[in-house]
């Protein structure tokens, strides 16, 4: 069965910090191991983000058919082949953009002047942070699908494969991102802040 | 009547929500709303006069959207023509019997302001513009800012309505859960900027229901001299069973906005979710309320971007330190457009504690309004401090005023026609608090009753322009002791006078007073201590002077404005130990320990950049500063390179060490008369057009710094044209571009083709994340580099070969 979702509306949601990983945010540093001048760097920079980062979201329900070799998303078409694949199966499509907000990019131009290491490593965490935000995101929506007797796919972004970057203007358009969650993307389809995501996830019904 | 004469008597009723209606009739995804005054004027108009029919004062246009960015301008002329019909044709068929009129709706663009954006200010300020144009020319009664999430944008579509238009203009913005914008502002800082650019009425809409956003609405309520509005969703959507719902219905909402109408709020109306209803409801249950009456506040203060600095409360310290007088690297800065080096005498003034901070970037030699311009926007893009804008060429002033993200300071205005007649206009449409200085024509007077006349003068020309006492701060002047030994009772005398008989705020140069005399930071704090006494608001000063620091933090602690004495406590423990005898710090550089040839190279390659610098201050006593380079930094580099290219080092500790050098450069560039510590070719450096991505472009500029490498650094979203004029200009033989995605790279082919026309010798590098070898050589580069080492690598072979 569908997932009951009124498919008129934009909902929009913010999240308690998700745990750390400090391996992916060294991972995204471009270090591994434990280097002790790594991990204090690290340290000093976690401790600077105190009411730095906010965790929003915002999403809205499709229907999604395919249609030969074009796919309809409910808001838009489009052709791209790995979507296709990705959402084989799939009747419903839950199109999200999140977003860790502009206090980071603050913190990272400010750095970027003054300490190119702290502004590596803020650029990390940013990776990481948006990464387990994203994560929140969809193990909620994996759940719900699982009440509903649905299963997900993984979270599918523009830019993947062959799937065009230009998809971000009809997903800002209809998820209305600026004014939700504060989300801008700009003439070369740049998200502002910098430390977002959007991405499709599809819903399977369980057969 | 005008709505600005009856918003005094009574309370105002603005409309409801309109997307959500507009949906339930038949508006699809994606589809722009404000088509629909052309396809479905029926539609439009009944909406419009249901609200007025519900007793709704206002009601805003269907053009939330309308702008040239969506729009071409013919449809937008249309567009705007049936909006504003639509809810005319609305409002005489209506049978309500209030007063009404027709606000032109302006929501935000969608875009990002730069620098986090790439929309410019100006850019912005001229699609706001278009729209108020059509505005006007169709006939709207006033002007409604609404939805905004970010202050600049805000800012730019204010100026907009105030540039182009007569008409009241409300502006309403909307707060998260946190109470910010989602940029950031405090309520505060939003009430001190649209104050001070002349808006009608200022409130919030949207985001929560009534209740939720009670907090923000009260912040307005208590700094607010102009009437506050409340215009929240029917609380927040929620899907039960595939239906979307608003969790509060119009009784409830109406209670909860009644009982903000009781505290204060003047006009009222709903959101999101709301609907005709919760209108009726509203204008019903706030029937018998008396309007609270709206009185002056008479706060003091300026905003950043970010918070308010509110004067009175505790005294403010204005940082003196971007100022090039009587600075030779600050000089030398900025004849070589160092902004890196302004930025940092601003981010360290903020570590040591100030409030605001001047910035002043006059000098015979350089395009000071460019520069000015330039200055504040680099400082409000990364430090969260109000500015304080300090120049006595009008032009750069007002360049400065324009673009600042807030409510600046102006330093400064005095008793001279000239400069008043230059000042006030700037003040009134920008918004500041202006720095008076009682001189006039006749010069300083000796007499602090002399001092005290000009003030009044002052406040007196500021009242024909409607400037406000509150925002005008006197700044009775510092004369050096050493000329004449009454001249600091005089000032002070004068500091006590303004405040008692004006009710003013004051602000000194305190360090004027000591000029001509040894040991000039102990009169400097203790006279400080003294003004401060008196009741002095703020003062400009070093931050670095320990003794002023001294005087303040004790100021605070006796005068009961430090709660368990907790700030001066953490201040006296950053304060040295009393010296008893010169205690030898460990840092001899013979005294190498472990796998290193010296204790600086190994500060270096443990990335401690303190240590590096003061083992350099310590070396320079006995060792020639190129030396220092060649056997000392140079070899802790390689070590470290050398590392990273064998994978045994990662990029943060490379980076690390990269920063330990250049702090130990610094130090050496500061001994050295001729300020050159470099002896390698020119390198020009930039992040390619379309491009904001530059962390990577500036590790490379880092590491080519402490190679030696002259450095030019354009920044990022770099025009063809620019990267082309500054190659030929410095005839660099060197150019490093850098793109992050495949959508940049035909900018960064451009320029390759560009600077091969006009730049034949110079040899090309690219980097970044899209790009490989064939890549590179697909779009002409000489090198790809796939990482700041490589680049170091390059730019010493071409380096060298020149030198052959």
């Amino acid at each position: 069965m569908k997932i009951p979702f009124d498919l008129s509306a934009v909902y929009t949601k913010t999240y308690e910090a998700p745990p750390i990983d400090k391996g992916e945010i060294l991972r995204y540093s471009g270090a591994c191991g434990n280097v002790p001048e790594i991990d204090a760097l690290t340290r000093e920079c976690l401790a600077e983000l105190d009411g730095v980062l906010t965790y929003k979201a915002c999403f809205r329900i499709f229907d999604v058919s395919a249609d030969g070799t074009m796919l309809d998303l409910g808001f838009t078409r489009t052709d791209s082949a790995a979507l296709s694949k990705n959402l084989h199966g799939c009747d419903r499509i839950v199109v999200f953009a999140a977003t860790v907000g502009i206090g980071l990019d603050r913190l990272i131009a400010r750095y970027s002047r003054i300490s190119p290491s702290k502004a590596l490593v803020f650029q990390a965490i940013g990776a990481e942070r948006i990464e387990a935000l994203c994560d929140a995101f969809c193990a909620e929506v994996n759940e719900l699908a699982r009440e509903k007797g649905c299963s997900v796919r993984p979270r599918f972004s523009p830019g993947y494969g062959d799937l065009e970057l230009s998809l971000q203007r009809d997903i800002f358009s209809v998820l209305d991102c600026s004014r939700k969650i504060g989300l801008t993307l700009n003439e070369s389809l740049l998200m502002s802040p910098t430390k977002s995501v959007t991405a499709i996830i599809g819903i399977m019904p369980d057969d | 009547m005008k709505i600005t004469e009856y918003i005094k008597e009574h309370i105002l009723y603005l409309d409801g929500g309109m997307g959500t209606l507009l949906q339930a009739q038949g508006l699809l995804p994606g589809e722009l709303p404000e088509r629909w005054n052309l396809t479905h004027p029926d539609v439009i108009t009944a909406i419009h006069r249901d609200y007025y029919d519900a007793g709704s004062n206002v009601v805003n246009t269907n053009t939330f959207g309308a702008n040239i960015l969506k729009f071409s301008a013919d449809e937008l002329d249309t567009i705007v023509k049936a909006a504003i019909e639509n809810a005319r044709a609305a409002a005489k068929s209506s049978v309500g019997k209030q007063e009404k009129w027709v606000a032109l709706d302006i929501g935000p663009t969608g875009r990002m302001l730069a620098p986090y954006g790439d929309f410019d200010f100006e850019e912005a300020v001229a699609v706001f513009a278009e729209t108020v144009k059509l505005g006007v020319k169709y006939g709207a009664d006033l002007i409604f800012i609404e939805t905004m999430n970010d202050s600049y944008e805000t800012k730019a579509a204010l100026l907009a309505a105030k540039e182009n238009s007569e008409l009241p203009v409300f502006v309403s913005n909307a707060y998260g859960e946190d109470g910010k914008l989602m940029t950031g502002a405090s309520p505060a800082a939003m009430v001190a900027m649209l104050e001070g650019m002349g808006a009608d009425a200022i409130g919030v809409n949207c985001s929560l229901g009534p209740k939720a956003l009670g907090g923000v609405v009260r912040e307005y309520l208590k700094y607010a001299s102009v009437p506050v509005m409340l215009k929240p969703n029917a609380g927040l959507p929620k899907s039960v069973e595939g239906k979307t719902v608003y969790d509060i219905l119009p009784d409830e909402f109406a209670d909860e906005v009644c009982a903000l109408i009781g505290e204060g709020v003047r006009v009222a109306g709903g959101c999101c979710g709301t609907t005709p209803a919760y209108i009726a409801a509203t204008v019903q249950r706030s029937a018998g309320i008396k309007p609270v009456k709206i009185t002056k506040k008479n706060i003091t203060c300026v905003s950043s971007y970010n918070h308010a600095v509110i004067f009175g409360e505790k005294p403010i310290l204005i940082g003196e330190r971007i100022n090039p007088t009587g600075k030779k690297r600050f000089k030398e800065a900025l004849k070589a457009h160092d902004i890196d080096y302004i930025l940092k005498e601003g981010i360290a003034q903020q570590e040591k504690g100030v409030h605001i901070l001047d910035v002043n970037v006059g000098l015979p030699e350089i395009d000071e309004v460019a520069m000015l311009k330039e200055a504040v926007c680099e400082l409000q893009a990364i430090i969260d401090l109000p500015l304080q804008i300090d120049t006595s060429d009008p032009i750069a002033m007002e360049t400065a005023l324009r673009r600042y993200n807030g409510k600046a300071m102006i330093n400064s205005v005095n008793g001279k026609k000239e400069s008043i007649d230059a000042v006030f206009p700037l003040a009134k449409k920008y918004g500041g608090l202006i720095v008076a200085l009682t001189l006039d024509e006749e010069g300083i007077p000796t007499k602090a009753e002399d001092r005290l006349a000009i003030a009044k003068r002052i406040l007196a020309e500021a009242e024909k322009y409607g400037i406000d006492k509150k925002d005008i701060i006197f700044d009775p002047l510092a004369l050096t002791i050493s000329a004449d030994n009454t001249a600091a009772m005089e000032t002070m005398r004068a500091v006590g006078l303004i405040k008692n008989e004006l009710g003013c705020h004051t602000s000194l140069g305190v360090s004027n007073v000591s000029f001509g005399l040894p040991g000039r930071d102990m009169i400097n704090g203790t006279f400080f201590a003294l003004t401060l006494g008196q009741g002095l608001s703020a003062a400009i000063m070093n931050p670095y002077s320990v003794e002023m620091m001294k005087a303040y933090h004790t100021y605070l602690a006796l005068a009961g404005l430090d709660t368990n004495c907790a700030d001066y406590i953490s201040f006296a423990e950053t304060l040295p130990q009393t010296v008893t005898a010169s205690t030898p710090v460990q840092t001899t550089a013979s005294t190498a320990s472990d796998e290193y040839s010296s204790e600086l190279q190994r500060a270096v390659v443990k990335g401690l950049k303190e240590r590096a610098a003061l083992i350099t201050s310590e070396l320079l006593g006995t060792v020639e500063p190129l030396k220092i380079v060649q056997e000392e930094i140079i070899p802790a580099l390689n070590i470290v390179g050398e590392g990273f290219e064998k994978k045994t080092v990662y990029l943060p500790q490379l980076l690390m060490s990269a920063e330990a050098a250049k702090s130990a450069f610094e130090v050496i560039k500061a001994s050295m008369t001729d300020g050159k510590a470099s002896d390698k070719c020119a390198f020009v450096i930039a992040t390619v057009k379309g491009d904001i991505h530059d962390i990577g472009k500036n590790i490379v500029k880092l590491l080519l710094e402490n190679y030696g490498f002259a450095v030019t650094d354009l920044g990022r979203d770099v025009a063809p044209e620019t990267v082309v004029s500054e190659v030929v200009r410095l005839h660099a033989p060197l150019v490093g571009l850098s793109a992050l995605m495949t959508t940049t790279v035909p900018a960064m082919e451009d320029t390759i083709k560009q600077l091969r026309e006009k730049a034949p010798w110079c040899k090309i590098i690219v980097g970044g994340a899209v790009l490989n070898r064939e890549y590179a050589d697909a779009i002409g580069a000489d090198k790809y580099a796939k990482d700041a080492m490589e680049t170091v690598r390059y730019a010493e072979e071409i380096d060298s070969s020149l030198k052959a």
